[in-house]
């Protein structure tokens, strides 16, 4: 028996990587203009973004992930550490796309409904810093869409993500330490402000009209 | 206009210089954020809460046992943290086999090692924010706990004796996201004289 074949043949198929994990929508450098800086974008999505990854792949490969399960269907219906790895995997992914080098501002639809539902621009800001300020310990804060079309902002711990109240998520910052102590320490909130004028509205806008499409076609 | 109160609650001192652990893996610069931001911020944000009548009656333990929300993650926080510097020396890290906790972490882990790497697991495992804890329990068994945030477990009717910190601004500034290497360092700078003495307090 030539030991090589018995080898390669006791080791079982597995499926590599059912998870992936998306490119940045920039270069590493940036945001740092706006005040994140190439080092924590790439701790960020280098070791803690890429780790979830990894980790959710190995817990695939150890049969714990329910197969053909999408990432937004385990962050619905799993629990426990494949929930927390799932949804952070598409927290992460959302959050890059939260933020642009240079954006418009908040115009169009997004705009108008920010003021219907805030009074003003300036009011949902204040809102959305105190939220991200005051929140304790890990995690996101969230402004989503909910089924009577009303823009929701929640904040939640360390995974949370509001699909899992069927809401449809527009925008979000990460308030873990991790993403701010590089550059800000504790200072969490001068990361916010220099977050909140990273703001990729055109994107917010573009998830805002989807969302309503979406409501609305599964009425 | 109401009375300028006097601050109720107050920052407790270092048990070390700053710069005492830098060799260990803990810099000056994390001791200053650590200890300076985030636990003086606790102290200053309760004694404002009080200011404004928002903290019942009773010393730190009592409001870690009885209240919630906020007036719990402060007090807990303050308490947590001084906990945590009590429970580092720069000459920790050495468990003698003599020392009465080693005799009943041998009995309740099997070994002072084998309740190392168990503790060890438990604080790299734990997601987000937290605090992992060994203490004594209403059986007098030692036991490891790990919660969330500002958890305490004072509050299950536990009795702590040594805690690591696993929020991230404990590990960030010297050792990133390699939250394993910081646990390491962390083993490495048990104040073992000071557990033993919680330990020999114990009812």
């Amino acid at each position: 028996r030539n030991p090589k074949i018995v080898q390669s043949s006791v080791k079982p198929m597995s499926a590599k990587n059912r998870f992936t994990l998306q490119p940045l929508p920039y270069p590493k450098d940036a945001l740092e203009q706006g005040g994140i800086s190439r080092e924590t974008v790439s701790y960020h999505y280098d070791k803690h973004h890429a780790g979830y990854v990894r980790k959710l792949n190995a817990a695939d490969e150890a049969g714990k992930v329910p197969k053909n399960a999408s990432l937004e269907q385990l962050i619905i219906n799993a629990d426990g550490a494949v929930f927390n790895l799932a949804a952070q995997i598409y927290n992460h992914t959302f959050y890059w796309e939260s933020m642009a080098a240079s954006s418009k501002g908040c115009q169009g639809s997004i705009a108008k409904a920010i003021q219907l539902q805030f009074s003003t621009y300036s009011d949902f800001i204040a809102a959305f810093k105190q939220k991200a300020t005051t929140h304790f310990g890990s995690g996101w804060v969230w402004l989503s869409l909910n089924k009577q079309l009303q823009l929701v902002l929640s904040d939640g711990h360390d995974a949370c993500n509001p699909l899992r109240d069927r809401m449809i998520p527009l925008l979000c910052i990460d308030v873990w330490e991790h993403a701010y102590y590089v550059d800000y320490r504790n200072d969490r909130a001068a990361y916010i402000d220099n977050f909140v004028l990273l703001i990729n509205w055109e994107r917010v806008q573009q998830r805002y009209e989807n969302a309503i499409k979406s409501f609305k076609s599964n009425l | 206009m109401a009375e300028e109160k006097q601050d109720r609650f107050s920052l407790p001192a270092l048990p070390f210089n700053k710069d005492a652990l830098k060799d260990k893996g803990i810099s000056q610069e994390t001791i200053e954020y650590h200890y300076g931001k985030h636990h003086a911020g606790y102290v200053r944000k309760l004694n404002a809460a009080d200011k404004e009548g928002k903290v019942p009656e009773g010393t730190l333990e009592d409001l870690i046992k009885k209240a919630d929300g906020k007036i719990f993650n402060l007090a807990a926080q303050i308490w947590n943290h001084t906990f945590y510097w009590e429970s580092m020396s720069a000459d920790g890290g050495s468990c003698e086999e003599t020392l009465n906790v080693a005799k009943k972490l041998k009995e309740d882990f099997g070994s002072v090692d084998e309740f190392l790497n168990q503790f060890k697991a438990r604080a790299g495992a734990h997601f987000g924010s937290g605090w992992i804890w060994l203490s004594s329990n209403a059986e007098k068994k030692l036991v490891i706990t790990d919660g969330h945030d500002a958890f305490n477990p004072l509050k299950d009717g536990l009795t702590p004796i040594l805690t690591i910190d696993v929020w991230e601004h404990a590990y960030y500034v010297d050792q990133r996201n390699d939250r394993g290497k910081y646990i390491g360092n962390f083993v490495s700078l048990i104040n073992w004289k000071k557990v033993e003495e919680r330990f020999n307090a114990l009812k």
